[in-house]
């Protein structure tokens, strides 16, 4: 019944691909799509494409495992979009940028930082991509019993068709059915999981779960503290440097709808954040042997409801997976192959048809290489390397007139060097032993200063490097839409 | 209408026409003090509006143009880094309450966990008010922005 459900959703999607070419294919037409899609159609998009296999699958098996301490990661990821709200989200609507090489372009008016955000961008698209491919592995074997391969395979398969097809990009509706479809898919099973807990007679956890586990900085991994805090710089300052979020900021029509999206962002967020807890909550209750596997969500409706009514609610909680795989996979791919489509390659169509393989091919590759780490802590590390590269880009660009073209460079690629060396380490070696396990795979609170540090003392030694635009590119960043005043002839490139 | 001699000299820029007033006082001998006139209007009102509105200042990027922009961005940026200094004392200080009260961590709120209470759900109501209020505020100050520049 399980391999139905996920057979209805790869359908389904390519369907829905395979139709959406001739909903709207170019930048502009998404643009004007936008104009009828309210606040909160929009935000379920952003939350549709946001909401990863990291979030629906990863984040309970990382609480099973190791308790209070990772209820964090998504505190983090919801909290980064008050991060973003305040800071980035009115601005880069005005900015008018469709992509973060875009932003980089418009603002520091250099054609190598655009391609040192580009570069950035498919590095980060690929650390996000590979635990997708990695985690549709893993559910596809939890119902089939089919090699870990095979899963990733089919994955990255539909995205490439899609994307190749030319769909799924712009259709709002699609992106927000499917935040919907993920909030029902682990909410329905909880409910019944919870019926089913009190019906048992509603146990606690054992004395000893309760003294550890449960508790806060209390045990589970060496350098909590560290950890802790490392965490929630990564999260909370690397949301806003996420390539695919942002595509979806263009779809409103100004800054202050940007707002008003991001605000319902959150609250969906929030809805959705409180369910993955309780899932690891029952599943340290009923299921302690999946420490590790990320396979909680998939396996307690079957362990505690059972029966038919149980596997029905096992097809769901899949579904729901593997429409977060395709869901966040598709967005990342087409941002990723857009960038490298054309900063990298010649743009045109067939420079993006090369750009999809190679977007999607990588990481598949790199999911079936690499050792088998937690899907919740490398889309952790992808939130590292955004942010200690894009969020000093976007948040001294948009607040310090003073940034110079030197500056954002020598920022780039120190900040985003030092947190791709250390997740490279981490991923390839490792694991290692004393700190320097926390301090590599945990980046961020060494990298976000560092990177922040060098983007503002390099700026101040090369004052002649600050963009001769800034003033205008200040009042088009700034000020609200409806006051007619001189915004600079900067447009993105089309894509 | 006669004409003063020396107007017609080179070194004269060339005027616009004249009303037959200016031409009169043109004439005055130059060791005469200049005719007494009476103000009708007070000055205040002549003061006090700008030559342009102050859009156009910004526009051509004069001083005036760029007091009001930067304005605008410290009035923004106060308020940005006022929400991230509370949400960066929420967020930071309740690992530091755990580690330095271990009785918190214990605590029970409502039969539940008193960290998971938090963590698991009330951190996520109070991001979104602080958010919704935020979004008040800054639209408040665009408001207050755009009836400073727009003001006739």
């Amino acid at each position: 019944m399980s391999l139905t459900a996920v057979l209805i959703v790869v359908v389904a999607a390519v369907l829905i691909g395979a139709f959406g070419i001739r909903v709207s294919r170019t930048t502009s037409d998404f643009y004007v799509a936008s104009r009828t899609v309210s606040p909160l159609w929009n935000a379920s998009a952003i939350g549709g494409e946001y909401l990863s296999a990291a979030s629906f699958l990863g984040v309970a098996g990382l609480v099973l495992s190791f308790g209070a301490d990772m209820l964090w990661l998504p505190v983090g990821w919801t909290g980064g979009y008050l991060v973003l709200l305040v800071l980035v989200s009115a601005p880069l609507r005005r900015s008018g940028a469709y992509t973060l090489p875009d932003f980089a372009e418009a603002r520091l008016e250099s054609m190598t930082v655009r391609r040192a955000a580009s570069v950035l961008v498919v590095l980060i698209g690929w650390l996000y991509l590979m635990p997708q491919f990695q985690s549709a592995g893993l559910v596809l074997r939890e119902i089939t019993g089919a090699p870990r391969w095979a899963g990733g395979l089919l994955v990255a398969l539909v995205v490439a068709v899609n994307v190749l097809s030319g769909g799924m990009r712009s259709i709002t509706f699609v992106q927000a059915f499917q935040y919907w479809l993920k909030l029902t898919a682990l909410a329905v099973p909880l409910v019944f999981l919870l019926m089913a807990w009190r019906a048992g007679g509603a146990p606690g956890l054992s004395p000893q779960d309760a003294a550890t586990w449960q508790v806060p900085l209390a045990g589970g991994k060496e350098y909590a503290l560290y950890s802790t805090y490392s965490l929630i710089l990564a999260t909370f300052l690397g949301t806003m440097g996420l390539p695919h979020v942002l595509v979806r900021f263009y779809t409103n029509p100004d800054g202050r709808a940007a707002r008003r999206t991001t605000l319902v962002v959150l609250s969906l967020l929030g809805a959705f954040y409180l369910l993955p807890a309780l899932y690891g909550w029952l599943g340290r209750l009923y299921a302690p042997d999946l420490v590790r596997t990320d396979a909680v969500v998939l396996t307690l409706p079957g362990r505690m409801v059972g029966g038919t009514l149980g596997d029905l609610l096992t097809a769901l909680v899949t579904a729901g997976a593997f429409a977060a795989f395709l869901s966040t996979s598709s967005g990342l791919t087409v941002s990723v192959a857009g960038v490298i489509a054309q900063d990298l390659l010649k743009g045109g169509v067939r420079s993006f048809r090369i750009a999809t393989l190679m977007a999607v091919a990588v990481p598949l590759g790199l999911a079936l290489q690499a050792r088998a780490l937690p899907v919740a802590d490398v889309v952790g590390l992808a939130f590292a390397v955004a942010a200690s590269s894009f969020c000093p880009l976007l948040v001294l660009g948009i607040w310090w007139r003073r940034l110079s073209t030197a500056g954002a460079l020598a920022g780039l690629f120190v900040g985003g060097g030092l947190a791709c060396a250390a997740v490279l380490v981490t991923i390839v070696g490792g694991p290692y032993e004393g700190p320097a396990n926390a301090l590599l795979a945990q980046p961020a609170a060494w990298t976000v200063p560092i990177a922040f540090v060098v983007m503002v003392a390099v700026s101040f030694l090369t004052p002649h490097r600050v963009p001769p635009g800034v003033a205008r590119t200040m009042v088009r960043l700034h000020t609200p839409e409806d006051l007619n005043l001189d915004r600079g002839d900067w447009r993105p490139r089309s894509s | 209408m006669s004409r003063h001699p020396a107007e017609g000299a080179p070194h004269e820029p060339p005027r616009p026409q004249r009303t037959p007033r200016m031409s009169r006082r043109a004439q005055r001998p130059p060791d005469e003090p200049p005719r007494r006139v009476a103000v009708t209007s007070p000055r205040t009102a002549a003061a006090r509006r700008p030559r342009y509105p102050a859009t156009r200042e910004i526009d051509e990027q004069t001083h005036l143009g760029e007091v009001y922009m930067r304005s605008l961005l410290r009035t923004q940026f106060r308020l940005a880094m006022f929400v991230c200094t509370v949400l960066g004392c929420v967020v930071c200080g309740l690992p530091l309450l755990f580690l330095l009260i271990p009785r918190l961590r214990e605590a029970e709120l409502l039969g539940v966990p008193l960290p998971w209470a938090v963590l698991a759900g009330l951190i996520y109501p109070a991001f979104v008010i602080g958010a919704w209020l935020y979004v008040r505020q800054a639209e408040r100050n665009e408001r207050h922005f755009a009836d400073l520049v727009e003001r006739p």
